[in-house]
């Protein structure tokens, strides 16, 4: 079955199929370069029976494909992870879950030690991957790191300062997201469950939910509200861009950039608390309505804040990207090539700097995105130049995207909102591009509206592997720089 | 050179003089005015089953700010009785003070000056290092702690800092509901601290464990038998309110 981004389905009109042409369908489909896997999870049937569902988006022509195949829990099955790697943190989950064995898995280790988990595994019994050898030591970082960041364990393999191997262990800010969200009976408590998820994606998370929860209701949002949550959703690009390029440049030590873009930040973070009372948009995303229409007078003055705003960065930067001791870090450091992001399934801004054109605006456009003059900004070097040069032309660009989107509306939206009912036995699919990549929000409703599965993923969840991977054969101390041009959420993976 | 200090200059002054009273910018929801003089039945039937997180009671009505998002949505469903202020001093060291009833009216939120030990405004008022542990938390209490030493906030002029290690610093400032896979590294750090030691809940999510709390995924009573010092509520915690809550706490004015 094809389905649209933003769209929903009638659950029980997908067919079944077995296992093996589950397998093959979607890795016939994999091959191709525009085709990637957005979602996979398993729902029990009864105690030992699995539903599989599967999703794999289609850049090319903007549909997304679902497959679905019942299976035995007990029963051994061939790992999609084995042929194309995109797929090891789904089918690690399905095994951490319900104990699945995928006999010719590569990695089955456990991904987020959910609370809920099958097998008897502790959060300190990780497998973690060793070399025995003279040559090398182990160095383990985590899961308390030594900034005010969440927590993660990294485990490095090195050669004197050269790091040989990288394994991230994660799972330490489990809070059972996706259970918690079944458990809230309306609109409200699940939209501060979808605002919680990601403190820094607050806006794309929402904005997931928002959609998903309309489109399980039938329910059409108006043209103003679109433009509102679209002028969001790149509002929270410009904030939290400039707010990494200021914690990119605290990690090589330069002071200025460090300062510059640290307090750039602090007016475009303001502005949404002059649109919300929140400086992270928390309470604006609604479904059906919000209680902050972005009026006359917030459109005047967000583009006397940018007008202040855009001079300054755009100065700061231009030094930055200027200046050879800068340059000297962040070139040829942390490189993940354009052949690897396809393998392991990159999305977002990081795909984009490794020369890979994934987002969800330009492919599976929905809001006021196809008319928007958006451009998706692709750099092929994949180094942390790169991931930082996007962030730089990416804010310049939604300054663009909210002038044009100040200009297409009309009105603001009224004030308020109401709760929807859910319609029955459907499934729907919502793809938001946040300013970090791909979030995905899958979810379900029994025969009486209720809903049975909310899946979140996370575009960390596809990219903290290439974290792993881009910083081989890098000094350990190139660490910090290599992370933070990356910067993956912890709690968006671990929910 | 000469570009960066043009850089410089473009920047004018960025830090806020006086963070003890600075206005804050646009629609800020911080202490909540409540007034139950006149309530409808029916406003009050509506505000019963209201907010997710059981922040909100109607018996007097009333709001614990230790369970309240500030998602705001009790005021404006009941807009003469419910009133969310820009008041951002919302810390204390008495739990029971994070409820805010018509009773406490205008009164300002603010700490048990007998329930602050002694030695902590002795030892610490000069130079505070706290050491920061998330535990759970969705990275918004990071960014807002991390923004209290930006150039605007400057936390460092008050002789307080973040530090990396546990062993260095003189209190833990816990993020976070405190997930159940996050709660014995929790307690390694906050063991490994010497005493005495302050510790801090920072934001709802710590305090009670705000949306999330009643999760199986959770494991809140490792704080059993825990002094906590203060509690600052916000989700996430304003800068303001954490750089107050502290001052409030080590007993210092702005300088």
């Amino acid at each position: 079955m094809k389905i649209k981004n933003f769209t929903s389905f009638d659950t029980n009109d997908v067919e079944i199929l077995s296992y093996d042409d589950f397998y093959h369908n979607i890795l016939s489909l994999v091959e191709l370069e525009d085709n990637h896997c957005i979602s996979l999870f398993a729902r029990p049937l009864s105690k030992r029976s699995l539903r599989l569902w599967a999703f794999v988006a289609c850049d090319a022509t903007a549909d997304i494909s679902v497959f679905v195949a019942d299976i035995n829990a007990d029963t051994s099955l061939n790992s999609l992870t084995a042929e194309c790697p995109a797929f090891h943190p789904f089918e690690r989950e399905i095994y951490e879950q319900f104990g699945v064995n995928y006999s010719n898995h590569p990695w089955l280790k456990p991904l987020r030690f959910a609370h809920d988990r099958t097998i008897p595994l502790g959060i300190y019994d990780y497998p973690f991957y060793d070399i025995e050898s003279e040559e090398f030591h182990r160095v383990g970082v985590g899961p308390i790191h030594a900034g005010i960041i969440e927590p993660g364990h990294f485990r490095f393999i090195c050669e004197g300062e050269k790091i040989h191997h990288l394994e991230i262990q994660l799972g330490w800010q489990h809070r059972g997201v996706e259970n918690v969200m079944l458990t809230k009976q309306n609109a409200l408590a699940r939209s501060l469950v979808a605002e919680n998820i990601a403190g820094d994606s607050t806006v794309a998370n929402a904005v997931a939910f928002t959609s998903l929860y309309e489109s399980l209701a039938g329910y059409n949002a108006d043209r103003s509200l679109n433009i509102d949550r679209t002028i969001a959703l790149e509002q929270e690009r410009i904030a939290v861009h400039t707010g990494d390029l200021s914690a990119i440049c605290t990690d090589i030590a330069y002071q200025l950039g460090s300062a510059v873009f640290g307090r750039l930040r602090t007016p475009m973070i303001n502005f949404f608390q002059k649109w919300s009372g929140s400086r992270f948009a928390k309470g604006l995303i609604r479904p059906s309505g919000t209680n902050f229409p972005f009026t006359d007078a917030l459109a005047d003055d967000w583009l006397t804040t940018i007008s202040k705003f855009e001079p300054d960065f755009r100065e700061m930067a231009t030094e930055m990207f200027d200046l050879p001791s800068v340059l000297s870090r962040i070139e040829r450091t942390g490189i993940l090539s354009r052949e690897t992001a396809i393998r392991i399934g990159l999305v977002g801004m990081v795909a984009k700097a490794s020369g890979l054109s994934r987002d969800v605006r330009a492919t599976h456009p929905t809001l006021l995105y196809p008319e928007l003059q958006n451009k998706t900004i692709v750099l092929p070097q994949g180094d942390v130049y790169a991931r930082a040069q996007v962030r730089y032309q990416e804010v310049l660009q939604s300054i663009q995207n909210i002038k044009q989107l100040i200009t297409l509306r009309s009105s603001a939206p009224q004030v308020g909102w109401h709760d929807l009912s859910l319609q029955p036995t459907k499934t729907a699919v919502a793809l938001v591009e946040g300013w970090r990549g791909m979030i995905c929000h899958v979810a379900q409703t029994d025969n009486n509206g209720n809903l049975v599965a909310y899946k979140v993923t996370d575009p960390s969840v596809h990219n903290w592997l290439g974290l792993a991977l881009a910083v081989r054969g890098n000094g350990i101390s190139d660490f910090p720089i290599c992370n933070k041009s990356f910067d993956l959420s912890y709690c968006g993976h671990d929910l | 050179m000469f570009k960066t200090l043009s850089i410089l200059r473009h920047q004018g002054k960025q830090y806020i003089p006086d963070v003890t009273t600075t206005d804050v910018p646009g629609c800020f929801r911080g202490r909540p005015v409540i007034s139950s003089d006149v309530i409808s039945s029916t406003t009050l039937s509506e505000l019963s089953n209201l907010c997710p997180t059981g922040a909100l009671s109607t018996s007097p009505l009333s709001i614990d700010l230790g369970k309240c998002l500030f998602c705001g949505e009790c005021a404006f469903r009941a807009p003469e009785n419910i009133r969310f202020t820009k008041d951002y001093h919302l810390a204390t060291n008495d739990r029971s003070r994070l409820i805010v009833s018509a009773s406490s009216a205008e009164n300002t939120i603010s700490l048990d000056p007998d329930k602050i030990r002694r030695q902590i405004r002795s030892l610490f008022r000069r130079s505070l290092k706290l050491r920061q542990v998330s535990a759970g938390g969705d990275g918004s209490c990071e960014l807002e702690l991390n923004a209290t030493g930006n150039v605007n906030f400057d936390i460092g002029r008050f002789g307080i800092d973040f530090v990396a290690s546990p062993r260095h610093a003189d209190g833990i400032v816990l993020t976070g509901p405190i997930s159940e896979n996050m709660a014995d590294s929790f307690l390694d750090a906050y063991n490994a601290t010497p005493d005495p030691k302050l510790l801090i809940l920072a934001g709802t999510e710590a305090i009670s464990g705000g949306i999330w709390a009643g999760s199986p995924a959770l494991r809140r009573n490792v704080l059993d038998g825990l002094h906590v010092d203060l509690y600052i509520p916000g989700n996430p915690v304003h800068p303001l309110t954490f750089v107050n809550g502290v001052l409030d706490l080590l007993g210092l004015k702005n300088r």
